[in-house]
């Protein structure tokens, strides 16, 4: 009986399954670890559009305007805080009181009805973040949010992912910075970060807590 | 009722408690039951006890192949990865237009206000996170809390929320405005003028309010002839009886129990209900510590038909029936020189008893307390009174003041007449101003029939109830957290009550309702309060400018002494009134300050003999105890589901009512629990199930008010037997006379008493001060720790040098009250499950109390043991966690990552503690969004398949850890108080860091009473709990021992 097979089918068979493997190994990497931290999914770097066409590039960079001038609580709770229309209305009623760009603001302030923004750094439900904490241990706004002052409509950019929060937690002298320098927008260390950031860890006692509990309850 | 299929009976309960006897008579040493099953070792209890979850979700049944395993595992493995790839929702952030000013998004504020509930309130601290009140805990500074807080108050921010309570005025069904309302009460008002109001008649429910009081004065001033009549279901009508009985005019007793060496309760559970049981709590539980060896503990005698949660703590406990307890109390007084009190003779069996509570109450004249139960007659609080004034505790352990309610009367007389002048047609107006007397009243009065007579009926209420359906007009009533109003509490210190939130459903208080009646419009509850107390301050309310609108609330930060000025600096804000000044601080403060009432010399009658003589003895036979459920009271928590779910204290029933009988009743009778009985009055009948309670007077029936309820609401409605049938006129509190049949129709009552039960040596431990001080070691005798260095670990890897967290239970000072349960679930946002997940032991409780009997079955001592997470620190759930979901935290914490739970139940099968809950089903409620504002927004909202427990409340952990970190401080001692901590009444929980030496729990856990529960395991548990020392009367203990014979005297040669 005659061979089905040449024996070069023995090739074609390794390969065929080699490249099975390929295949399989390429997709599962692709679904645990691409797409997992794909901007796709964790919606780094998408644009989100906003009731009002507010530029922090303006306010921050133009205007100088600081962080807590609107994140008014950033200091004191977990939350940082997202102004109240007054804030907005606070100067706009006296400059660009007339833009048609503002008119979402007039209206939310004429109607008493609240802005509603659509958020852009949104940890999910289970994770308990505390803006107050991190302020007061070295984390700078720039750290976690980007040049926020050169962006005219806030993206997130980090990914959120807990292994990015890890990374800090894990080492902290890695990225924090003087307490002076927090809402600086691009702060350059002025010794290296290696020395600067041990000595931070030291002076303000950051502990970089790891528990699951510290984040997760 | 739920139509559950009825339990087998032979699975559920030994038909034979002399069998029971008999083996624990058999005993070695002195052995701790849960139950008659537990005794019994049923089919049932056996597998409660061997595992977790007896009912699984569902069960595997067919052998899995290496093929398929290895398929499942593939699939498995490949699902987990895609889950990581579920996209967040789009969630939108919505700032104010407008920021309240003190309000910082993010971090809660406290605002004081008070919960008023059956003539009196408690003061409150109610926690709101950016307006939406979350949580409830006692106001430290108010005398009636203390801080603490009972199950009731706790349990009220889920009946803040109830979607099921009504929602619009109605007049006949119809919805109408509240204009309609005062315009067609107004007609309704004009027509009654020409004869002055002869047929108004106003129905409330206790009044402890001062400006509803007034209110009522002002509107009975315009109308001389109507009447207005207060009707309490489970009132204090004996009480007020007999004060009037021993001094002619209503005075209130206030007690000082902490200065009380020895104290008799007639059927009193002072400890746990009625007004100032929260104070009379703490202080008795501060004579009950024994901190060094020097014991100074007082003495509690009980005497009572029905197990109480006072008597839990009792040094010696006697059960008699209902009549009986008066002949006792009688024998007491007469031999304490009483006049009146009659026969001397004690009730049969009990002549000991009197001997040795008459020596103990003389050897200590004025450092004695004799207090009456509310379902004691009369007569008999007419004699304590009188054996106080005899002993000379009158201004040393007690002392009378004016009563705080706001109009004391005989309810009951009253209410008799309002029934027959509504029989008789004279009632045109009935106003029925919260309560629901047509659930409540007494059988016997046929309440409803009398009420439809009446021409026009308006109830206003916060359920559209019983009461409601028979209305023509329903109002809605605001929530206590929804309104301005006032409250006295138990001593007289009057609360100004402040909104947390503007009233959910448009309802409207009482003084609002009574005002718009009075004056027309509908002017607000704040106008009101302010300005009767305005009225009453005497003060100006002349501002230097106009007054300021009316703010929110006051908030009470962590600087709560500082009083609430309002800014001078800016230019606009006016200044305030020399009264607004006061009232600011009243409001913030939660109290009026010198309000609290003072003691007033009152003077016996002089014809007390003639009224306190001894009526007839109501002859042989089953009697009946009406008692206010421990959990719904009177029915007005009918539709609240934590306290439905919250197991008793003594029966751990939940969902249902049931009559209690003796363990000896039940075997004369031949029934168990769950066999339906006929109980007969006269022609009044019930059909009710029966469930056996150790610890029951024989022949007597305990029947719990508050269920069978037909319009509580979603939750309420079909749960247990309304009682009050058989509850009439002349025996609200007991009846004589009670013929039983057995129907042999079966009922499943869900009692949790054997879920999570543990197996181990010496879980209660219990000793005699004697015991302690010949042997301050014996506590850690009972049991065997195994040394420190019996691990596997590096010992230095497993160190926790910064904050290490602990837990210490006093067991020797819980009452059982379940306050700190229904505080656990309130913080953590534990769902209930319902009544036949219950059945199935999937009830969800982080914190669940062991309830524990000891002794013969019939007479037995009961200790309670509240049961948290043990946060082991060598923890067994840990290690077999195939995705570590619970890990063990850097201070000792043994955390549960719900996100990362996959539901193998693995932890909770390791668990000895079974303190692990699982979520079978979605027990959540996610849709309902009045609910969904109610969650703790600190704690995550668990979902179906994922485990949860106990965490130590690390999210006040972690906002104290936060809170010192930004002040650059350690965490200081009492800066973390845990839900239960703060709710318990007796401070028998403390909570804190154990590496600080000079920290509270430190102080606990180096008590000599201090023992871990299985510490023979060596797991190591962080909450420990003291052992319990009783006070003894070596008289009566000696005879008890003999009594009981052969296995009460191999306990005390054990325990010796």
């Amino acid at each position: 009986m005659p061979q089905i097979f040449k024996r070069s089918a023995n090739a074609l068979a390794h390969t065929s399954l080699v490249t099975a493997l390929i295949v399989i190994g390429t997709g599962l990497f692709l679904l645990m670890v691409v797409i997992p931290r794909s901007g796709y999914v964790t919606r780094a770097n998408t644009f989100i559009e906003q009731p009002v066409q507010f530029s922090h590039l303006h306010h921050v960079a133009d205007d100088g305007i600081d962080c807590r001038y609107c994140h008014t609580s950033v200091e004191t709770s977990a939350f940082a805080g997202i102004p109240p229309t007054k804030t907005c209305m606070s100067c706009h009623t006296q400059i660009w009181a007339d833009s048609p760009y503002l008119e979402p603001v007039r209206a939310s302030f004429r109607n008493d009805t609240p802005i509603a923004w659509t958020r852009v750094h949104d940890l999910p439900d289970f994770v308990y973040f505390n803006h107050s904490v991190h302020i007061n241990r070295g984390v700078g706004c720039e750290t976690c949010h980007g040049r926020v002052d050169q962006m005219p409509l806030v993206l997130q950019q980090e990914s959120l992912r807990m292994e990015w929060c890890i990374d800090c937690h894990r080492a902290p002298e890695d990225y924090v910075r003087p307490r002076s320098e927090i809402y600086t927008m691009g702060y350059e260390p002025e010794e290296p970060q290696a020395i600067l950031g041990m000595r931070l860890v030291q002076e303000y006692g950051i502990q970089g807590n790891t528990s699951c509990s510290t984040c997760h309850r | 009722m739920l139509d559950l299929p009825p339990v087998n009976r032979s699975m559920t309960q030994p038909n034979d408690i002399e069998t029971l006897r008999a083996r624990l008579s058999a005993e070695r040493g002195r052995e701790y039951w849960r139950s008659l099953e537990s005794l019994a070792e049923t089919p049932e209890f056996q597998s409660f006890l061997h595992r977790e979850f007896p009912q699984n979700a569902s069960e595997w049944l067919d052998p899995v192949g290496r093929r398929s395993f290895l398929k499942l595992m593939g699939a498995s493995l490949a699902l987990a990865g895609v889950s990581a790839c579920t996209r967040q929702p789009v969630e939108h952030v919505v700032p104010y237009v407008q920021q309240p000013e003190d309000l910082v998004p993010g971090k809660p504020l406290f605002f004081a206000t008070a919960m008023p509930m059956g003539g009196t309130g408690v003061g409150l601290l109610v926690e709101s996170h950016e307006g939406r009140p979350t949580k409830i805990e006692g106001n430290p500074d108010h005398p009636a809390s203390l801080g603490a807080t009972d199950i009731f108050a706790q349990a009220a921010i889920l009946g803040l929320y109830d979607p099921d309570r009504s929602q619009a005025i109605t007049r006949l069904g119809e919805v109408e405005t509240f204009g309609g309302f005062t315009t067609a009460m107004a007609e309704a008002l004009a027509a009654q003028e020409a004869t002055q109001g002869a047929g108004i008649r106003i129905l409330t429910e206790t009044v402890a309010s001062p400006t509803l009081a007034a209110q009522i004065t002002v509107f009975l001033a315009r109308f001389p002839a109507a009447r207005w009549i207060q009707w309490e279901p489970a009132g204090r009508h004996n009480v007020r009886a007999g004060s009037r009985m021993a001094f002619g005019e209503y005075v209130d007793t206030q007690y000082t129990v902490e200065a009380a060496d020895v104290i008799v309760s007639f059927d009193a559970d002072f400890l746990c209900t009625g007004p100032g049981a929260l104070r009379y709590a703490r202080a008795f539980a501060s004579r009950r510590r024994i901190e060094d060896e020097e014991a100074d503990l007082n003495r509690l005698y009980a005497i009572e038909s029905t197990p109480t949660n006072t008597s839990t703590r009792a040094d010696h406990r006697l059960a008699l029936k209902p009549s009986e307890v008066e002949a006792f109390a009688r024998a007491v007084a007469a031999r304490l020189g009483v006049a009146g009190a009659g026969d001397a003779t004690a009730p049969a069996g009990a002549a000991a008893w009197v001997d040795a509570v008459v020596d103990d109450l003389n050897a200590n004249r004025g450092r004695s307390l004799v207090i009456a139960g509310d379902a004691q007659s009369a007569a008999v609080h007419a004699l304590v009174h009188a054996v106080n004034d005899t002993l000379g505790n009158v201004g040393s352990t007690l002392v009378y003041t004016e009563p705080a309610e706001s109009r004391p009367a005989d309810q009951v007389a009253d209410l008799q007449t309002l029934v027959n002048d509504m029989n008789a047609g004279q009632v045109d107006l009935l106003l029925t101003l919260g309560g629901n007397p047509v659930y409540t009243a007494p059988a016997d009065l046929e309440f409803a029939a009398a009420m439809d007579q009446v021409l026009l009926r308006v109830h206003l209420g916060l359920y559209e109830d019983e009461t409601a359906a028979r209305s023509h007009w329903h109002v809605p009533e605001a929530h206590f957290l929804e309104t301005w109003g006032d409250v006295s509490a138990a001593d007289g210190t009057v609360t100004i009550m402040q909104p947390l939130i503007a009233p959910l459903y448009g309802g409207r208080s009482a003084i609002e309702v009574i005002a718009a009646l009075s004056e027309g419009g509908g002017r607000p509850g704040y106008d009101l309060v302010r300005e009767h107390w305005a009225g009453l301050s005497g003060l100006s309310t002349e501002a230097p400018a106009p007054p300021p609108p009316p703010e929110p609330g006051e908030s009470v930060d962590g600087e709560a002494a500082e009083p609430a000025v309002p800014p001078v600096t800016a230019a606009p804000v006016p200044l305030p009134s020399p009264f607004d000044r006061e009232w600011r601080r009243w409001v913030h403060d939660g109290l009026v300050p010198q309000t609290a009432l003072a003691a007033r010399p009152v003077v016996l009658q002089p014809n007390f003999a003639v009224a306190v003589a001894p009526r007839a003895v109501p002859a042989e036979g089953l009697e009946i105890a009406f008692r206010p459920d421990p959990s719904v009271h009177d029915g007005r928590f009918a539709n609240n589901a934590w306290l439905q779910e919250l197991p008793k204290s003594l029966t751990k029933l939940t969902w249902d009512n049931a009559a209690l009988v003796s363990p000896a009743t039940a075997e004369r009778l031949g029934v168990e629990n769950g066999d339906i009985v006929e109980l007969a009055r006269g022609a009044r009948t019930l059909r009710i199930p029966l469930w056996v309670a150790p610890g029951q007077a024989a022949d007597t029936l305990t029947l719990h008010l508050g269920y069978g309820r037909t319009r509580a609401g979603r939750t309420g409605d079909g749960t247990g037997v309304d009682v009050t049938p058989l509850r009439t006129i002349d025996a609200l509190e007991t009846a004589a006379n009670v013929a039983l049949s057995v129907t042999g129709d079966r009922y499943t009552l869900a009692s949790t008493q054997d879920h999570w039960s543990l197996e181990g040596r010496n879980l209660v431990r219990v000793g005699t001060t004697e015991e302690f001080e010949a042997n301050p070691e014996f506590v850690r005798e009972l049991g065997e720790e195994p040394p420190r260095t019996l691990t596997l670990y590096n010992e230095d890897e497993h160190a926790y040098p910064g904050y290490s967290w602990g837990m210490a239970i006093d067991q020797g000072v819980c009452t059982g009250c379940n306050a700190c349960v229904v505080a656990c679930q309130a913080e953590n946002n534990v769902p209930v499950v319902g009544k036949e997940q219950v059945l199935a032991g999937r009830e969800m409780h982080w914190l669940r109390v062991d309830r524990y009997y000891t002794g013969p079955v019939d007479d037995p001592d009961t200790y309670h043991q509240p049961m948290p997470c043990q946060q082991c620190e060598n923890a067994p759930c840990e290690v077999v966690c195939p995705v570590a979901a619970t890990t063990h935290s850097d201070e000792g914490l043994n955390d549960m990552v719900y996100n990362r739970c996959v539901g193998t139940r693995y932890c909770a099968n390791n668990c000895p503690y079974k303190v692990r809950r699982f979520n079978f089903l979605l027990y959540q409620d996610w849709e309902t969004p009045s609910l969904a504002a109610m969650r703790n927004p600190d704690v995550s909202v668990r979902s179906r398949g994922v485990m949860e427990k106990c965490t130590y409340c690390v999210q006040r952990i972690n906002h104290a850890r936060v809170a010192a970190k930004l002040e650059d401080r350690e965490i200081r001692d009492g800066d973390v108080v845990t839900a239960c901590q703060a709710a318990c009444p007796t401070d028998a929980i403390v909570f804190g860091n154990i590496n600080d030496p000079a920290s509270r729990v430190t102080a606990r856990k180096a008590s000599p009473r201090n023992y871990s529960l299985l510490a023979e395991l060596n797991n190591r548990p962080r909450t420990t709990y003291l052992a319990i020392v009783r006070n003894p009367n070596t008289v009566l203990e000696e005879a008890r021992l003999a009594g009981a014979g052969g296995a009460d005297e191999a306990a005390a040669e054990a325990t010796d």
